[in-house]
């Protein structure tokens, strides 16, 4: 069996989601090697080449590859992985984007999201938001598949792989990149955070998750949302923590004013610590929690921050 | 302009779904169907195109079984013009409903077409990227914003940290999420013209689709249950547990 992992990066570095994918990847067995496709790509190259049990990491930089539009990569990535059995990515929004376009220029079916493997062929992914668990088998010659990040380590760093640069090119004009708005942050990112604080309807608008921010700063956390929250216009949809946003599973997650929707638990219920903070006691996010407080959040919080 | 949306017909959001105890999927017998939420987004999407007068006729397919006509006739109610059907029993893997898609794409004429991002059951999200790699289109996935400009659409995109925005050719795929817009109710006039907008129904070998697939579901189980722990009864207390049991701060 041969790997192929697609690298998640931004040209300039490695983001640790292509680590957690080489460890699916490692799961599976067999040589494993990492695509890197970009523009000026070369640090994420270096850094793609010291994820352990890596064999080879072959870079395409060009241009054509800058925005990493999937009109070009995926062409180029179907190119690249005929020669191998399986190609990974991680289940972010890029890899999300991307891996279903190359399985059908490959005439293959895509396995989304899994969470376990249970064999070269057989794999483990949430569907109806995480309320049901399913194993599915794939006889499908190349196996293209993309990883929940939560669910595997994070590779270590430590590996020496060589690394080869790959000249194919992609000409493709039907899709221009415009602009990117990043969030600008000094905070933790919510999917590699190890301590998250979100906020629910019950935060009443944007301006009190500053109460949430304060919290924050002490605990180094990352900040989310309920899709409550969200769509009540508090904050940006990229706090949304849930089945349809952001998957997270940090050692601490604290769910403050969030009464604990199917959708948001789906989000966050693989966290190893989970505190509620909620003045409904009867709000199902309890039914999930190590630890409830059941309390009004404008007067716990600012308690919290204190004690911590 | 011709605006073709997909829609699936699911469990309702708010149901909640229990694995069948021989763990051969999930149980659905009596549950309340509705329109997947993505694919409503995206039928309010392509009305609001009609209506700014960037599309001339909205048809709204689902890949399905027969009783998926309900929800076409929601997004006929909505303001699509005429809907089809493509019956089916068995339940298509992603790559066999974009062939088909793509099979109605070809036979249409269609300039856009709008997609849920994923659906609420399977969760899938590969329907729009792999129909666009079967046309040899570009794709906007996951739109918040989308807006066309001299024969091309200009799609924002919600990313990991922030959005997107990309320029696209005309034909292309775009799917829903979130914050693209809120999906208007049908009014009970609008209910009632419906009945009377036509829906065409065929097969997938009526348009030369073969839909098998190389994907088995051997088993479907109910996620690990989490056992609600303790009640604190204050936050000095709450701070003891998390520093000295769970030692996580």
């Amino acid at each position: 069996m041969s790997i192929l992992v697609i690298a998640e990066h931004d040209n300039g570095s490695l983001k640790t989601a292509t680590l957690n994918t080489v460890t699916a990847a490692a799961a599976i067995g067999g040589d494993v090697d990492i695509l890197v496709a970009g523009y000026g790509c070369d640090a994420a190259a270096q850094e793609a080449a010291k994820a352990a049990g890596v064999g080879k990491v072959i870079v395409a930089d060009n241009a054509c590859y800058e925005h990493q539009l999937p009109e070009a990569v995926a062409p180029l990535v179907a190119e690249v992985g005929k020669g191998y059995t399986h190609i990974l990515a991680a289940a972010t929004t890029t890899g999300k984007n991307l891996m279903p376009r190359v399985a059908a220029l490959l005439d293959v079916d895509q396995i989304s999201d899994i969470i376990e493997v249970k064999g070269e062929d057989t794999f483990v992914r949430p569907i109806y938001a995480g309320n049901a668990m399913a194993t599915v088998q794939t006889s499908d010659p190349i196996k293209v598949v993309t990883v929940r990040t939560t669910a595997f380590a994070e590779a270590a760093k430590d590996g020496s792989a060589t690394v080869e640069s790959n000249a194919h090119t992609v000409e493709q004009s039907k899709a221009q990149f415009v602009g990117e708005q990043l969030s600008k942050s000094e905070r933790p990112e919510l999917t590699a955070a190890s301590v998250v604080i979100s906020g629910g309807r019950g935060m009443q608008n944007g301006e009190n998750f500053a109460l949430l921010e304060k919290v924050a700063d002490k605990l180094g956390a990352a900040i989310g949302a309920s899709r409550a929250a969200v769509d009540a216009g508090f904050v940006p949809n990229d706090y949304q923590v849930g089945q349809t946003g952001k998957i997270v599973a940090p050692d601490l997650y604290i769910a403050v004013g969030i009464s604990g929707a199917i959708q948001h638990l789906a989000g966050m219920k693989d966290s190893k610590v989970i505190v509620a903070i909620n003045k409904d006691e009867e709000a199902p996010i309890f039914q999930v929690a190590d630890y409830g407080l059941v309390a009004d959040l404008f007067k716990a919080l600012p308690e919290l921050e204190e004690a911590l | 302009m011709k605006v073709l949306v997909g829609i699936k017909r699911v469990v309702d959001a708010y149901v909640r779904v229990r694995v069948k105890s021989d763990g051969t999927g999930v149980d659905l017998t009596n549950a309340k169907m509705a329109i997947n939420p993505f694919c409503e987004i995206a039928v309010e999407e392509a009305i609001r195109l009609k209506e700014a007068g960037a599309a001339d006729e909205v048809i709204a397919v689902s890949i399905g079984p027969a009783a998926a006509q309900e929800q076409i006739r929601t997004a006929l109610a909505l303001g699509s013009d005429r809907g089809i059907l493509v019956q089916t029993e068995e339940a298509l893997e992603p790559l066999a409903v974009a062939k088909v898609l793509k099979a109605i794409v070809e036979k249409e004429g269609i300039d856009l077409v709008i997609l849920g991002k994923q659906s609420i059951d399977t969760d899938n999200n590969q329907v729009g990227q792999m129909l666009a790699a079967l046309l040899n289109v570009p794709q906007g996935t996951f739109a918040c914003k989308a807006e066309v400009k001299d024969g091309k659409i200009e799609v924002t995109r919600e990313i990991d940290g922030g959005e997107q925005t990309v320029m696209l050719d005309l034909p292309a795929v775009v799917t829903t999420d979130l914050r693209l817009n809120e999906p208007r109710y049908a009014s009970l006039p609008n209910i009632m013209k419906a009945k009377k907008k036509p829906i065409d129904t065929l097969s997938a070998a009526d348009l030369g689709v073969e839909v098998g697939s190389n994907i088995k579901t051997l088993s479907v189980a109910p996620p690990a249950e989490r056992s609600a722990g303790v009640k604190v009864e204050s936050v000095a207390a709450l701070v003891d547990k998390l520093k000295n049991e769970a030692k996580v701060i």
